[in-house]
């Protein structure tokens, strides 16, 4: 299974909290547009995506990030480079 | 497509539900300054309890005397920047004398704090390179950050086991890291780890800047801030501070023993594409710098002041940050108690500051003082007497409110 693959999952759970209702995720989901979250969610979010994968996610990635497909390859590269 | 405008709708319909409920935050008018501590705001009297006015100095008479004997001899400003006009000589002054306060070889001044913040970090990192700053770090430093180019990484405030996995992360770049933290935490009051963070620092051979904005004149024996009263500043390689808050004035500088922030002049925008401090402004920090040094009686009077506000207010169960300082914020509930809470405080004379989401740390709302050595006993009575009394009438409001709902 390529790495990309085993991070959609597990980043799928992290963000499921901060779904609307009823609200299905897909690696197409977009982050502000469709969870609404604000710069403090953000922060939340990176902070516990840094926990689970163990990596440092810096600040300046975050404007290339817009949807959670955008987010999982970040993550991805990230851990090809620990 | 959107009108370019369009971006400002949501704020200025924000500005509108918060006006409707209170005075608005960001249109107080102080009518008449009287003292460091007192003023005529929207013609009420008032105490002036978020300042940051640490040692009450901007009413010292010697400063400004320096000022307007200053303002005489060379006149209102330096009209440039001193890459391109000069440096006059009190500029070079000003920099000997607070490297030699600091027992540092080299400092830099910059016409503002938020400068001075912008104008190292900016100079000292760059691309390749990366800053693992404290989260709860001032908007300045996150500016400087993003105008570096570097790589930045926050880290969970005052957390050193975070810090150090950070740190462990980045293996050989360590030699090419800044880590970016603040004497005093500007919202909260709290001090840095410093001690712990040092060794880490040590151990993992990256470099340390630490930003004494609010604990110059606060912090330490001869008050060179919290790096002097941890006994670490061998190990801190950079300080950066303000002379708008202990020294009463506007500006920033950076100290250190590297040689490269002698150098760091021709590489820094934001201190080359200004025009440079006014020679009031620095006449008057010369005489408060040796205020600070020569009167230490004024450092013991402000922790007495802040000592007795934090006590008193906790005795009144507000919910405070983590130790006493001169900052010394109240953690409310909701937006809205806090906006009534801080209309109760100006109703009764008493300024502080309004902290309202995004801007503490973790999303809460604040009521944030800042203490000074100018505050007599009297004011800082009388600064309790008014949370005391805010608290029962609004208290006594939720109960009607209940009470009506109930009924």
């Amino acid at each position: 299974m390529a790495l990309y693959d085993t991070i959609l999952p597990r980043l799928y759970e992290i963000l499921k909290p901060f779904a609307q209702e009823g609200q299905t995720l897909s690696d197409e989901t977009e982050l502000v547009a469709d969870l609404d979250l604000d710069s403090m969610k953000v922060m939340e979010i990176l902070l516990e995506v840094e926990e689970r994968f163990d990596i440092s996610i810096p600040l300046n990635v975050i404007p290339d990030v817009r949807t959670i497909r955008d987010f999982a390859r970040q993550i991805e590269q990230l851990t090809e480079q620990k | 497509m959107t009108d370019l405008l369009e971006k400002f709708r949501p704020l200025a319909e924000a500005r509108e539900a918060l006006t409707q409920s209170s005075q608005d935050p960001f249109r107080v008018i102080i009518e008449r300054i009287l003292s460091p501590t007192e003023a005529i705001v929207n013609g009420h009297p008032m105490i002036l309890a978020g300042t940051n006015n640490y040692l009450g100095l901007t009413f010292d008479p010697q400063c400004i005397q320096a000022a307007v004997q200053a303002v005489q001899e060379q006149g209102t400003g330096t009209t440039g920047s001193r890459m391109a006009n000069g440096s006059f000589s009190g500029h070079l002054a000003l920099e000997h004398e607070l490297a030699e306060f600091f027992g540092r070889r080299w400092c830099n001044v910059f016409s503002t704090g938020y400068q001075a913040n912008l104008g190292v970090i900016a100079a000292l990192t760059g691309q390749g390179d990366v800053i693992l700053i404290d989260a709860d770090c001032h908007a300045s430093i996150y500016d400087g950050c993003r105008m570096s180019g570097a790589e930045v990484i926050r880290f969970r405030h005052n957390d050193v086991a975070d810090l150090c996995k950070r740190l462990a992360r980045l293996g050989k770049r360590c030699a090419n890291t800044l880590i970016i933290v603040e004497g005093l935490y500007s919202m909260f009051g709290d001090r840095a780890a410093l001690r712990e963070i040092a060794i880490t620092k040590r151990e993992y051979g990256a470099y340390l800047l630490v930003d004494e904005a609010h604990s110059l004149g606060v912090l330490g024996e001869r008050g060179r801030g919290l790096a002097e009263e941890a006994g670490v500043e061998d190990s801190v390689d950079f300080v950066v501070g303000t002379f708008s808050k202990s020294l009463g004035a506007i500006g920033g500088y950076c100290v250190s023993d590297h040689p490269e922030v002698d150098l760091a002049r021709y590489v820094s925008r934001p201190y080359i594409f200004t025009a440079s401090p006014c020679p009031s402004i620095v006449a008057s920090t010369r005489a408060a710098l040796q205020k600070l040094r020569t009167e230490p009686a004024l450092r013991v009077r402000l922790w007495d002041n802040a000592r007795r506000l934090y006590d008193e207010l906790k005795g009144l169960g507000f919910r405070l940050g983590p130790e006493p300082s001169p900052i010394i914020a109240a953690r409310l509930g909701q937006k809205d108690e806090t906006i009534a809470f801080w209309n109760g405080l100006l109703d009764q004379g008493v300024y502080v500051n309004m902290i309202l989401p995004p801007a503490a740390p973790d999303g809460s709302s604040l009521l944030r003082c800042s203490v000074s050595a100018a505050h007599t006993p009297d004011q800082i009575n009388r600064i309790c007497r008014a949370f005391a009394s805010v608290k029962a009438a609004l208290s006594s409001d939720l109960t009607d409110c209940h009470g009506a709902i109930r009924s």
